[in-house]
């Protein structure tokens, strides 16, 4: 295998980071609550709007911690309001909201914002390039796959380490049961809620210096995160990490073999087969309320 | 839609019944008020990948009605200005046939998809309504495609790979060079890749790469590394939309150091890189620091109405509503066969440049000057003023035509 295949094979692994981030909040929030939440894409454009906003004020460290912060305070809200009138509902209806909002978020953003693309770029202390032998990275997505690689990690030992995980996974399970054992499940809801939805802020933001800011931003990412959950199943916090990281590898080695015109093509391919012949997904869960 | 949404839902219901009410009730209502004012039609994609840049047609399309109101209007009377999202080509055929057939407007204005300039196109001929085209750049379009009522104030490909070709070869980018190519894979990207090809094997180059990118292609980190690998002398970005911004933003971020160009180049796209990552060799149709009067003019007037200055699309949808309001005063008419003759006959118009334009009767094409920019970096004074321009191509003692396509290389029969 040459070099060069290699360098595409691990920068796919890397690529598929950015959708973890995205897609692990739409698993959580589907998984507890059963919400299909289409606007997950709309809370990721605000992370990155918001750096555009603060990034002159606070630095883009600041913004680093405050713009995930204040997504998830939004999500917190948007839970409270809409989002739990939903959870006992059949899913279409929370499909409808959540599509709406996602539509009426990015119009909101077209008003404030104007429809012309904004510009952030990356701060100079993260700029530069990684040599390693031949291998080429750059800095700051180096340091971008550290941020959200720590997340993962704690997002892992919160749901499986600690009391709040252990109510979390048998909410999934079983919510009725639960609710009879004496524990309110609505507060773990909201969290888990605020969790998610910082999280797909927290990638708005990291990913703001790199991508394009507009608008309609949060549609570029919110199609392969739904690909990269239905792949990995739903339920399963590690179906979803290696679904997002065979993505970025399988679109990698498609470049990689000098095919780029399929690279997206080929995820959708991807889930076609997976739904074809596991429609639960990689290492998806059997959800009782599911079946 | 309005940008004003201070309506509560239940006035906005109310309103809406009225309305509908009133039209059922008296058609004429509608009819009755085309005496008393001109109507354009105004189509461009609002949203979608191509909507960031629509709108600032949208901006200076209103910025000129409200010029020429204020100036008298056309023919004495007011002219109003229907403006729609084209969204995609059906829906830009079906919109376009609605405004002619029941807001009778006078002519139409805009788009940028090329797709949706031809089924304007067919629409525009069937109603004998004339159309100007503000946007789309493909070749076909004044080729195979061409029709009698539709005209082009956008420049099409030819003219941009010309342009840009002209620049790279003075900097000895062309003879004998590899160039790495990216093209959109549309319409708009296989109609400039086959052009570009075409100017490559005249002038003596070749193409080391030549890659097809998926429109929703985001992240362009794998290319780069096979750009890196390749080591080409020219880097050809023949993007469409935000991937121009997404390319340059990780361009820089990876630091490669091949030149960059490309055929197909908006300014709005350059400005949302940002002055540390622009960088490289584009053409434009114009651009805002052209030292002529009236480019100046214009950018004082939409910098103060828009807080932002113009970019080329606006300069666009500016000059086809000027150029239709001028054309129907000087004739005092707004009758369609009128106005084509006039044209056709080679009327000249101030486009805001050294020299005057004019549509070639032949395609319709309208010849005018063109530009190079090219970035100047973290030097640069502020967020807009981000690149350097060439002196206007073709030079002031060559004809206009010799960037455009030749009659052998883009046959029109116009019917």
């Amino acid at each position: 295998m040459s070099t060069l295949f290699l360098q595409h094979l691990a920068n796919g692994l890397l690529d598929g980071t950015y959708y973890l981030l995205i897609a692990l909040g739409l698993s959580l929030i589907f998984s507890l609550g059963g919400i299909v939440n289409l606007a997950h894409g709309a809370f990721y454009a605000v992370g990155a709007y918001l750096t555009v906003l603060l990034g002159p004020h606070i630095g883009f460290g600041g913004a680093l911690f405050v713009s995930p912060l204040l997504v998830a305070l939004l999500g917190v809200a948007f839970e409270r309001l809409l989002f739990q009138r939903f959870y006992r509902s059949d899913p279409i209806l929370s499909l409808l909201l959540t599509f709406g909002l996602a539509l009426v978020a990015e119009q909101t953003l077209r008003m404030i914002f104007g429809a012309p693309p904004l510009s952030y770029s990356i701060p100079s202390w993260l700029r530069g390039q990684i040599f390693l032998g031949d291998f080429i990275y750059s800095r700051y997505r180096a340091t971008l796959l550290l941020i959200a690689a720590t997340c993962v990690a704690l997002i892992w030992l919160l749901l499986n380490r600690t009391a709040f995980g252990r109510v979390v996974k048998a909410g999934v399970q079983n919510p009725d049961m639960v609710g009879a054992l004496g524990i309110s499940l609505s507060p773990y809801m909201m969290t888990v809620a605020g969790i998610g939805i910082g999280l797909a802020g927290l990638a708005g933001v990291l990913l703001a210096p790199i991508y394009s800011i507009h608008p309609a931003m949060g549609q570029d990412i919110i199609t392969p995160a739904f690909v990269v959950v239905v792949i990995g199943g739903l339920g399963s916090f590690w179906g979803v990490v290696v679904a997002a990281l065979l993505v970025g590898l399988v679109k990698g080695a498609t470049i990689g073999l000098g095919y780029p015109q399929w690279s997206t093509a080929v995820i959708y391919l991807m889930m076609l087969l997976v739904l074809l012949f596991r429609p639960r997904g990689l290492f998806g869960e059997r959800i009782q309320r599911f079946e | 839609m309005s940008k004003d949404f201070t309506l509560s839902r239940r006035a906005a219901l109310g309103g809406a019944v009225a309305a509908g009410a009133v039209i059922i009730a008296k058609p004429s209502v509608i009819l009755a008020q085309t005496s008393d004012v001109i109507r354009f039609g105004h189509l461009t994609p609002r949203t979608g990948f191509l909507g960031p840049l629509g709108e600032y047609g949208v901006m200076a399309a209103d910025l000129a009605v409200e010029e020429i109101n204020a100036a008298g209007g056309v023919l004495g009377r007011k002219l109003e200005i229907l403006k729609e999202d084209s969204v995609n080509p059906q829906t830009a055929s079906t919109k376009a046939e609605r405004m002619v057939e029941r807001d009778k407007v006078a002519a139409i204005i805009g788009e940028i998809s090329s797709a949706s300039c031809l089924t304007i196109a067919q629409v525009a001929q069937r109603t004998k309504t004339l159309y100007i085209n503000t946007g789309g750049n493909s070749d076909a379009l004044r080729g195979t495609n061409c029709n009698k009522y539709m005209f082009h104030v956008e420049s099409q490909n030819s003219m941009y790979v010309k342009t840009c070709g002209r620049s790279l070869m003075a900097q000895g980018l062309v003879q004998g060079k590899k160039w790495f190519s990216l093209t959109a894979d549309y319409a708009f990207g296989h109609d400039l890749l086959k052009v570009a090809k075409r100017f490559m094997e005249g002038a003596g180059g070749q193409f080391a790469a030549d890659k097809l990118v998926p429109t929703d292609l985001t992240d362009f980190s794998a290319l780069l590394l096979e750009i890196r690998n390749a080591r080409p002398d020219l880097v050809i970005a023949n993007l469409a939309g935000n991937q121009i911004t997404n390319f340059l933003k990780q361009y820089s971020e990876f630091g490669l150091q091949f030149p960059v160009g490309g055929f197909g180049f908006d300014t709005a796209l350059a400005w949302a890189a940002g002055k540390e990552n622009f960088i490289g060799t584009w053409p434009v149709v114009w651009h805002h620091l052209i030292d002529t009067p009236n480019t100046k003019k214009f950018v004082a007037a939409f910098t103060a109405k828009y807080r932002k200055p113009p970019e080329n699309q606006a300069w666009g949808d500016y000059l086809a509503v000027k150029i239709f309001a001028q054309s129907m005063n000087e004739l005092k008419s707004t009758d369609s066969a009128k106005i084509i003759e006039h044209w056709e006959k080679g009327a000249t118009f101030d486009v805001m440049k050294t020299r005057e334009g004019y549509f070639r009767a032949r395609d319709h094409q309208m010849m005018h000057e063109m530009f190079t920019v090219s970035g100047v970096g973290a030097k640069a004074p502020n967020q807009w003023d981000i690149f350097a321009a060439s002196p206007a191509v073709p030079a002031a003692n060559e004809s206009l035509e010799v960037i455009a396509s030749t009659a052998e290389e883009n046959e029109c029969k116009m019917a």
